[in-house]
């Protein structure tokens, strides 16, 4: 049994993945999966609201490197809120806020996908 | 000094990655290290352990990896053991997050981070066993 899963909700045309449990390189593939489902539905803007993740390992945030190029490509982006501070730091030990929106709420990433839909 | 070691033997499978963090961190809280150094050592074990079943294990089940903890009044050090293919360290490079983005890499980062979250990892082989040895001070 998987102790990880991804819940879909969307806000305007900005499609929030909920992620719950622990990311590792076990459960990397159903975030993987969550996320192309995003593109195959021509979904770009992506919102992670990580309040329920409780673990990632570098497996799970390779998902995020993997295909950021690919959703800003057109013309979309992956902004990651809600992050639990034990998760934040691991984000954080690998330089993802310098490559990635990381913020404190689902409301602030949602403020930050404004400009670019205008 | 004599240390008290615990050890735990998984199959080659992310499956059971779970078991692994959770071995780690009972032996870790029971040695008193803070809730920061606890999660810490999880993570560096689970990318170790990631590491030699996607690497040393080539991805395949029906190997094994041996697991020990040992406990010293200082510090807490983990040894995992594979028999897969060698670690090659000449080819390990610092990954660059701008440059891998790009490249739509997704993995090479465990190492990085192991080094990161503990005080010392070191890799060594010998008669066929590859042993990665992770310490973490007790501050």
């Amino acid at each position: 049994m998987s102790n990880f899963s991804v819940g879909f909700r969307s806000s305007g045309v900005i499609q929030i993945l909920d992620l719950r449990g622990e990311l590792d390189a076990h459960t990397a593939s159903e975030l993987e999966a969550a996320i192309q489902k995003c593109q195959s539905d021509s979904q770009f803007h992506i919102l992670i609201n990580g309040s329920g993740l409780l673990y990632i390992s570098s497996a799970g945030l390779g998902v995020f490197m993997a295909y950021i190029e690919e959703i800003r490509e057109n013309g979309g982006d992956i902004k990651i809120a809600a992050l639990q501070p034990k998760v934040f730091n691991v984000f954080d030990l690998l330089g993802f806020p310098m490559l990635f929106d990381i913020v404190d709420s689902e409301d602030d990433a949602i403020g930050k996908f404004v400009p670019s839909n205008a | 000094m004599a240390a008290d070691t615990h050890t735990l033997t998984i199959p080659s499978s992310t499956r059971f990655l779970e078991d692994v963090r959770e071995f780690v961190e009972t032996h870790a809280e029971h040695a008193n290290f803070s809730e920061i150094a606890v999660t810490q050592m999880k993570m560096a074990v689970d990318e170790a352990c990631t590491n030699v079943i996607e690497h040393s294990y080539g991805g395949q089940s029906g190997h094994s990896i041996d697991i020990a903890v040992l406990v010293y009044p200082d510090k807490l050090v983990v040894v995992i053991k594979d028999k897969g293919i060698e670690f090659d360290r000449k080819a390990y490079k610092e990954p660059d997050l701008i440059q891998f983005a790009k490249t739509k890499k997704s993995g090479g980062f465990g190492v990085h981070l192991m080094k990161k979250l503990m005080d010392e990892v070191e890799y060594r082989r010998s008669s066929g066993i590859n042993e990665c040895r992770m310490t973490k001070l007790k501050s």
